[in-house]
């Protein structure tokens, strides 16, 4: 079978690369499938303490293979609902709930869900030659993979129903200008820099970074008063962590801690 | 190790469901000793509430298959099963469930059991006895109805598809959430803070919440107003009283 994701463990970085070049990595199903199994993977193995994403070829991600729906115009009109329900809402979950940090490196055109679903990652890195594409509404469709709830929260309203509605081409730089991603960096150099950040994650305490993530995705939905109580309940597992003791211990003999993730 | 683990946090008696091979399933075994933990439990005077729980993974993940595939119609009928369930239901002091993870079947029913429900933030409810081709018979029917509404309650057991702890709160079958990792803790403290008020007020203050359930309202107020007026008798509530209005911790002796 064709690897359409490779996957590489090392150091406690997994790194998992759409592997479609010719496709603009688009996603069809058996896709889909190979990126559910590595994400039981990284979920399942406390060794893996950091993920990246990036693609393969020029691009990042376009989205939905458009050649894997039924698009026949003069069939019965198609579900799109199924492949949402089915495939990209458990990957956006997956994705959201995963304790541990997810680094999103976009080396090219990211459009479609591919573009709402790098934007839903942690720590989005960008080369500088790439963009991002909503270019669901000029389909009729809608932004899926998370893009209506992610985009006015990276971009605010104004921007994200700019982007949304006309569905232009965004550049990275523009991107990094309005805060919808961490950083810009020269195209030949986003695999160090997306490499480096995994590795000093890869070295952090992660349960408690993961706890950091639950908690400001928590903060999307919650107000004030459920936060504060969340974040008293957050602090008081992350002060039980042996990473916490760990950080403390160091920190008072004056040495480099050693943080097991745990 | 036994199936049921049985620990002491001052006042509040915890039971843990511990048959991890078989997600915690109940069998009659199972049920059996949750009974005779909760009966001596019933004669401890330093037992104030108990909370029972699971995993973090699994509260209890239904009944037991195999011990129910072996009975045909005569053997279900003169099933001892519904006796033990009556056993656990008899409980008079306050019982909490502690779920995290999968409640589905008979362990959503022993849930529905319990005179509050608090859940880890994983929690997971249903009954899916109907895959099965079968149905709830362990309370299933009746408790979630009268806690979730009609139309939840049917959509359940007839899908026999199951809810998340959101769900659950917002439909009333839950009354608090909190991260899996502290949900059995807090379910202490909640049980802890049961436990310290007089006992002869909790058992009549449960019987009414139990009574409304039973009773049409007026029957009901009636019920309630007795078991009020039973209260006005105890030592305990002198104390409480008097305590309050000399601002101090009361002393509650279960008189």
């Amino acid at each position: 079978m064709d690897a359409f994701i490779l996957s590489h463990v090392e150091h406690g970085v997994m790194t998992l690369t759409l592997n479609r070049p010719d496709r603009l990595n688009s996603f069809n199903e058996v896709m889909h499938g190979q990126l559910a199994e590595c994400l039981t993977q990284a979920e399942r193995d406390d060794a893996i303490r950091c993920l990246v994403i990036t693609g393969a070829g020029r691009g990042f991600c376009a989205g939905q293979d458009l050649n894997d729906r039924n698009v026949d115009p003069s069939g019965p009109p198609p579900d799109l609902g199924y492949s949402v329900e089915t495939f990209w809402n458990p990957l956006v979950r997956r994705l959201a709930t995963l304790p541990k940090p997810v680094i999103c490196a976009v080396n090219g055109v990211a459009a479609g869900a591919g573009a709402t679903l790098a934007l839903g990652c942690d720590i989005v890195v960008a080369a500088r030659s790439a963009n991002f594409v909503m270019a669901f509404s000029k389909l009729g469709l809608i932004p899926d993979c998370g893009g209506t709830w992610v985009l006015p929260r990276v971009a605010g309203r104004a921007r994200a129903m700019g982007l949304a509605l006309l569905g232009d081409k965004l550049s990275a730089e523009q991107a990094q200008q309005w805060g919808m991603i961490w950083q810009v960096v020269d195209d030949a150099q986003l695999s160090d820099t997306a490499n480096q950040l995994a590795r000093h994650f890869s070295t952090q305490p992660t349960y408690g970074l993961g706890l950091i993530k639950q908690a400001i995705n928590a903060a999307e939905t919650n107000g004030l008063d459920a936060q504060l109580d969340l974040e008293r309940d957050y602090q008081r597992m992350a002060g039980r962590s042996a990473d916490y003791r760990e950080g403390v211990s160091a920190f008072l003999a004056k040495r480099q801690p050693q943080f097991t993730g745990k | 190790m036994s199936e049921l683990l049985i620990s002491r946090h001052d006042r509040v008696l915890q039971l843990t469901l511990n048959r991890p091979q078989a997600r915690n399933a109940l069998n009659n075994a199972l049920l059996t000793q949750i009974a005779d933990a909760l009966e001596s439990a019933q004669q401890d005077s330093n037992v104030g509430a108990v909370i029972i729980t699971g995993s973090d993974r699994v509260f209890a993940a239904g009944a037991d298959l195999q011990e129910m595939a072996e009975k045909d119609l005569a053997a279900t009928l003169n099933d001892i099963r519904p006796r033990i369930w009556a056993r656990i239901d008899a409980f008079s002091k306050p019982l909490i469930a502690a779920v995290n993870g999968y409640a589905l079947g008979a362990g959503c029913e022993l849930a529905l059991l319990c005179d509050v429900v608090v859940a880890g933030d994983n929690a997971t409810f249903g009954l899916p006895e109907i895959t099965l081709g079968l149905m709830p018979g362990a309370g299933g029917t009746q408790r979630l109805i009268r806690c979730v509404g009609k139309s939840l309650a049917t959509q359940m057991v007839l899908t026999g598809r199951s809810i998340d702890a959101q769900r659950a709160q917002q439909a009333g079958l839950v009354s608090e959430i909190y991260p899996v990792g502290l949900t059995t803790e807090y379910a202490i403290s909640l049980a802890a803070a049961m436990a310290k008020h007089s006992p002869l007020a909790l058992q009549a203050a449960k019987q009414a919440l139990r009574q409304s359930q039973e009773v049409t309202l007026s029957a009901g107020l009636a019920q309630e107003r007795q078991l009020f007026t039973l209260l006005s008798a105890t030592d305990d509530r002198r104390e409480g009283i008097a305590a309050f209005l000399a601002k101090r911790q009361p002393e509650f002796k279960g008189r």
